[in-house]
């Protein structure tokens, strides 16, 4: 094999991409998505575009943003990313009252559920935490100092979550795995004590959210992942409960609709794997949505809480226009599922961060078998005012999304998958080390 | 002719393997995607492959014995063999980031094996990066005692996140070691001696032995004698510096 062939792939760097991302008021007075470095909220309450109001040193974001999310409570929203910031704005408002400088690119970000401490992960694999005690009454624009809470590895880490009751924060990473650590009195000190490890997943974890119930308050936690499963867990003890291989061949229903998707999308080869990149519980409070690599549309999964299980509901599919979303956000009260797709910095075409809005609404569960219904863009809350603040425009080519579904879907690849060498290869990248270099 | 070269590459009146076949160099870097194979979760570590005598394969025990020491870098091996004697009936495993240094343990190992019927029965080696893996090795409190001999110094600050024993690792390694179990370090570098001891000190789950616990602990004596990198450093009238720390339940 020639030089020139072993270094193709080397360095041919993808240009980095950004997925846009959504998130959802807890009780859907306000939608927020961010596409790139953009962020934009539409007020629900007041029907209208809200102007964000950004003071400090460093105002706005200038680099991709890679997490975006609400409190418990609403009051506060979150936004951190490539730029190494992590703004805290208050809802009222929207006005940033802390923007905290980060020494790496953030990639999660978590609101403890009393909402007093902010938490965000870098891609070094480390677990910040920043006070907000006292920022309530003065509303001063404080220059926050994080303290380093706890660690994986120098692994990406891709989600965090703090469970229910709150005794918990769980984080997920590149190196398949799912840290349970107790959340201690104080934060700032440190969270020395690991409570478990979820350990099964075959490739990187992409997405957790936990799944809770009056009867079940402790709640239980979901994952998924590049090796195409969502899993069920119990975070005391780490055991997994369940899991549900998306595409499996025992489901040929759904697999049908992942093949009949994917030769439309890339034509190119069949891909066996279905990564899944995000999941959020419904507002119904049993079922779970997945965005899937390459899928058209949303999947639903049904979790029992009670039997511990996890089951293959249905697909709804987005027809007439290709939407795979790159996010999902909901709001527990209002019974809409909210998806987005979209990227940043997309080459080759005019607008550079566009992203398309979809909702899906859960009728109240009277009749049993109430189906999920895609809204059209007039049925949407805020309609065309509000599509055309989150999208940027109000109709937006097919083409551009496919494009972008496909640079994504590289450029996650790039950044999360681990790189398999052959033993040729291997050594042949070690040409250049001082010990090899000696013996010519 | 092949055979020659085969049996040559172990010593003819010890049957063990000779080191220089097994030259790798000093230094691995731990930050690297490791492209070895890391079972997903402890329950898929095979101990038949490892303890074939002491924990066969087809056992259907309910209680199956389990790793209880683990030497973290165990280097060619020198601990491990001095401790599998003392210690006949725990099971214990060396890691080893180096692929021949690993390849090294293995074959002395099983020639000890050979040599020394029913005898060095409960120790093992891995090749594994066990900054990034202990927790798809072990069980929360599985382990009893942890040995990081010697470890890389890594002087530049730049390179401190690769030492084995940092402020956020030990989270991981508290997490292994059962309530009472023992961490021993040990180095010939002074700065590193006091970057260890400091972690293990400020870490809310660390408590040191005392000075007569010390004393009384047969194994604190072979972090010198047993192994490789002790044994050269007595050569050469060299410093060693350590910190031995037991682990306690965490303050409420």
């Amino acid at each position: 094999m020639g030089d020139a062939q072993m270094e193709e792939g080397d360095n041919t760097r993808e240009i980095e991409v950004a997925p846009a991302l959504i998130a959802v008021d807890p009780a859907q007075r306000s939608v927020a998505v961010a596409v790139g470095s953009d962020l934009r909220v539409y007020d629900l309450i007041g029907d209208c575009p809200v102007s964000l109001v950004d003071d400090s040193a460093k105002p706005f974001h200038s680099d991709s943003i890679r997490a975006i999310r609400y409190d418990a409570s609403g009051k506060l929203f979150v936004s951190a990313g490539d730029d190494k910031l992590v703004k805290i704005w208050s809802t009222d408002s929207w006005f940033c009252i802390s923007s905290v400088c980060c020494e790496k690119r953030v990639s999660a970000v978590a609101v403890s559920n009393d909402g007093l401490f902010v938490c965000f992960a870098d891609k070094f694999g480390v677990v910040w935490v920043v006070s907000l005690k006292g920022d309530a009454e003065n509303q001063a624009l404080a220059d926050k100092k994080a303290a380093p809470m706890l660690a994986h590895y120098c692994s990406i880490i891709t989600s965090l979550e703090f469970s229910p009751d709150g005794r918990f924060i769980v984080s997920a990473d590149r190196d398949y795995k799912i840290r349970v650590t107790v959340v201690p009195k104080n934060p700032l000190d440190g969270a020395h004590e690991i409570q478990t490890f979820c350990l099964g997943h075959s490739e990187y974890v992409s997405c957790l959210d936990f799944i809770h119930s009056p009867d079940y308050p402790h709640g239980l936690l979901i994952s998924g992942s590049g090796d195409s499963t969502v899993r069920l867990w119990d975070v005391t003890l780490g055991s997994l409960l369940d899991t549900c291989e998306i595409g499996s061949k025992f489901d040929r229903r759904f697999t049908f609709f992942l093949k009949a998707e994917l030769s439309a999308t890339d034509g190119i080869e069949e891909d066996p794997c279905h990564a899944v990149t995000d999941l959020c519980t419904c507002p119904n409070g049993t079922s779970v949505a997945l965005a899937v690599q390459s899928l058209k549309g949303i999947m639903l999964l049904n979790c029992n809480l009670s039997a511990k299980t996890l089951s293959m509901a249905k697909v709804v599919l987005v027809e007439g226009e290709t939407l795979i979303p790159t996010s999902l956000g909901t709001s527990l009260s209002e019974g809409l599922l909210w998806m987005v797709t979209g990227i940043s910095k997309l080459q080759g075409f005019d607008h550079s961060s566009l992203a398309r809005v979809r909702a899906v609404s859960f009728p109240e569960d009277d009749g049993r078998d109430a189906e999920p219904v895609l809204l059209r863009d007039d049925e949407i809350p805020g309609g065309q005012k509000l599509l055309e603040r989150l999208q940027g425009s109000v109709s937006i080519g097919n083409d551009v999304f496919l494009a972008a579904s496909e640079a994504l879907k590289t450029s996650m690849r790039s950044l999360l998958i681990k790189k398999q060498y052959s033993d040729e290869k291997r050594e042949f990248r070690k040409r250049t080390r001082n010990d090899r270099k000696l013996k010519h | 002719m092949i055979e020659k070269e085969t049996t040559s590459t172990f010593n003819k009146s010890t049957g063990l393997p000779r080191k220089r076949f097994y030259r790798a160099r000093a230094h691995s870097n731990p930050l690297s995607d490791s492209h070895f194979p890391v079972p997903l979760s402890p329950s898929q570590f095979d101990y038949s492959l490892h303890y074939p005598q002491l924990v066969p394969a087809a056992s259907d025990d309910d209680n199956p014995k389990r790793i209880q020491f683990a030497d973290i870098g165990c280097g060619f091996g020198g601990l491990l063999v001095a401790l599998s004697t003392l210690f006949p009936d725990k099971l214990m495993i060396g890691m080893e980031i180096r692929d021949k240094v690993s390849e090294y343990v293995k074959e002395r190992i099983s020639a000890l094996r050979t040599t020394n019927p029913g005898q060095y029965q409960n120790i093992s080696v891995v090749r594994t990066n066990s900054m990034k893996y202990i927790p798809n090795y072990f069980e929360k409190g599985q382990l009893t005692k942890m040995f990081f001999l010697f470890p890389d110094p890594h002087f530049k600050e730049k390179n401190h996140r690769r030492r084995v024993i940092s402020p956020h690792l030990l989270d991981e390694y508290a997490y292994t070691l059962a309530v009472g179990g023992i961490i021993y370090t040990i180095t010939d570098v002074e700065e590193l001696g006091e970057w260890m001891k400091g972690c293990l000190e400020n870490h809310p789950m660390f408590e040191a032995l005392m000075e007569e616990e010390l004393e009384n602990d047969l194994v604190v004596k072979l972090l010198t004698s047993a192994t490789e990198e002790g044994q050269k450093v007595a050569r050469n009238g060299g410093q060693t510096f350590q910190a031995v720390y037991r682990r306690i339940a965490p303050p409420l």
